[in-house]
């Protein structure tokens, strides 16, 4: 009852902090002025119905005004308890002794309801949208008439001229409706924006290490024009995780320019075009020679060259593709690259050319790849291990060596003859 | 043996491929377009068989279907119905409604003819 009467002291501070006249709000609910001043001022009491249709008019939630601040989020760990077949019964405690967790999956329950009505709401259009519904029946339509058509004219009966040039005309006439309906088709399904789309940290710092890209020679030792640090500000609209990211590696970026500058490992690669050779004349560790080689400023080093860095997991990191070849991040790449044969025997070099599957001629790289200990372990801690791959075009002076077969990850893979496979591709057979 | 097919689809190019197919077979085909004047149709010239769109202008070919079963005269005559490939719950209601037996568009001329040969001795 305590409660109850002070759900009239909430319904005027809402009204206030929403800037909403007395008259105005009892309009929306449909009473009269005066009544909703007699509510106000915990003269009258309320419930049921009139308070939702407050609530609706302020657009709070009803509980926010009968039970109190904490209203709103104990309702909702109701329902979500509810939802999960859960017992209720210790949600006010649990909201009473984790404020910050009962939110937490106070909104996540109602994210989760929101989730779900969208992809009801998508369910639905896909199912029942005239628009997707008319033009999939137009193509079936004309897919019909054209196959029953030409079945007709290969079926080896006889068909006088008029006949034959009739059903080559209704071909003809049929293939155009079905290219139009299936431009519109395909328009219809289109996906939307990749804009929108949620990046992952590492993609998120991909895309802005490739921004700076033009700026990168300002990192260099011979005209320092700026910091790694002014560099990352330059960039805008970056989470924490993913400006954490970049900043690391701007700052490897910076230290692997001081360590090999671009005269030195430029000369070095112009002398002996060769990974192993630049470390032996620069004396630099050969991870860092990989990854300067495939970031000099252009016309330093080599005119075309990709990278992979990944960690002990597996997970890719850094990387740069060359001739439309990138390793996948998540943990689909295919295991045959060099890049994680490295991690077998940190500090072993490993140079390889790798032949990735195409339509037509497959693509040929020289792989180089190292795994250095990256920190030293302990007695309670694995030491952590870095791989990193460069990857060159294909050195024909190589060719001794037979290219070892690599894939695209087994999902895009053709190969059927793979012991690597732990998936079936998704290619038409 | 009676070999009269009526043909209620809206789409020309298929009408006049699967006539050619039908007429070649010895059946003397009849076509219809408007799904509203259909059932008219129907009932002044009973074909031996029907062959029915599910879609199309004026009445679709559920609504003809039920009325055809609803009525005492032409409960019986073999009806088949044209669904597009994919659309289970069309399939579905034409096998509720009394369909006796459904085709799948895009479907090849030996299935139509094979079908409606068995459903003319039947």
């Amino acid at each position: 009852m305590a409660e109850r009467s002070l759900a009239g002291s909430r319904i005027r501070a809402r009204r206030l902090d929403a800037g909403m006249r007395q008259a105005d709000l009892a309009r929306e609910a449909g009473i009269s002025p005066s009544y909703l001043n007699l509510i106000e001022h915990n003269r009258r009491r309320i419930g049921g119905r009139l308070l939702q249709r407050i609530a609706r008019a302020l657009g709070v939630e009803p509980a926010s005004l009968s039970e109190g601040a904490g209203g709103a989020v104990l309702a909702r760990l109701r329902a979500a308890a509810a939802a999960a077949g859960q017992e209720a019964d210790l949600a006010e405690e649990f909201a009473g002794r984790f404020p910050g967790w009962a939110e937490l999956v106070a909104g996540q329950s109602r994210r989760i309801e929101r989730l779900e009505a969208q992809v009801s709401a998508l369910g639905d259009r896909l199912a029942h949208d005239p628009e997707l519904s008319a033009s999939l029946h137009q193509v079936i339509d004309a897919a019909t008439a054209i196959r029953s058509t030409a079945s007709i004219l290969v079926g080896g009966e006889d068909l006088d001229r008029d006949w034959q040039d009739r059903f080559h005309r209704n071909i003809h006439a049929e293939s155009l409706r079905l290219a139009e309906n299936s431009r519109q088709l395909a328009r219809f399904l289109k996906t939307p924006d990749a804009g929108d789309a949620p990046l992952s940290p590492q993609d998120e710092a991909e895309r802005a290490f490739e921004t700076l890209g033009p700026k990168l020679p300002l990192l260099e030792t011979s005209r320092p024009g700026a910091t790694p640090a002014e560099l990352l500000r330059e960039v805008e609209g970056l989470s924490e995780a993913g400006a954490a990211l970049l900043s690391r590696w701007l700052g490897r970026h910076a230290a692997d320019a001081a360590l090999l500058p671009a005269e030195v490992i430029g000369g070095a690669w112009r002398r002996t075009p060769d990974p192993m050779a630049v470390a032996r004349d620069t004396g630099a560790p050969l991870a860092a020679v990989l990854r300067r080689l495939a970031a000099l400023p252009p016309g330093a080093g080599p005119a075309r060259a990709g990278l992979a860095i990944c960690d002990a997991g597996g997970a890719i990191g850094q990387r740069r593709g060359i001739e439309g070849v990138a390793l996948p991040r998540g943990g689909t790449a295919c295991p045959l690259w060099p890049l994680f044969e490295a991690l077998l025997q940190p500090g072993r070099p490993l140079r390889c050319r790798v032949e990735l599957p195409g339509l037509g001629e497959p693509t040929r790289l020289t792989a180089y790849a190292v795994a250095e200990i990256a920190a030293a372990p302990g007695w309670d801690r694995p030491a952590r291990a870095e791989a990193v791959m460069l990857l060159l075009p294909d050195a024909p002076d190589l060719g001794a060596l037979a290219p070892r077969p690599v894939g695209p990850g087994c999902r895009l893979c053709p190969r059927g003859d793979c012991a690597a496979r732990r998936e079936p591709s998704i290619l038409p057979a | 043996m009676a070999r009269r097919v009526l043909l209620i689809e809206d789409e020309p190019n298929i009408i006049e491929a699967i006539s050619f197919i039908l007429s070649r077979d010895g059946w003397t085909v009849h076509t219809h377009s408007d799904g509203a004047t259909a059932l008219d149709r129907v009932r002044a010239h009973p074909p031996d068989l029907v062959i029915l769109d599910a879609m199309l202008p004026g009445l679709s070919g559920f609504d003809i279907l039920g009325e055809l079963r609803a009525d005492a005269g032409l409960g019986d005559l073999p009806v088949m119905m044209l669904t597009a490939r994919g659309q289970d719950r069309d399939r579905a209601l034409a096998m509720r409604l009394g369909a006796t037996h459904f085709m799948t568009k895009p479907f090849s001329n030996a299935e139509i003819l094979d079908r409606v040969r068995a459903l003319a001795r039947a």
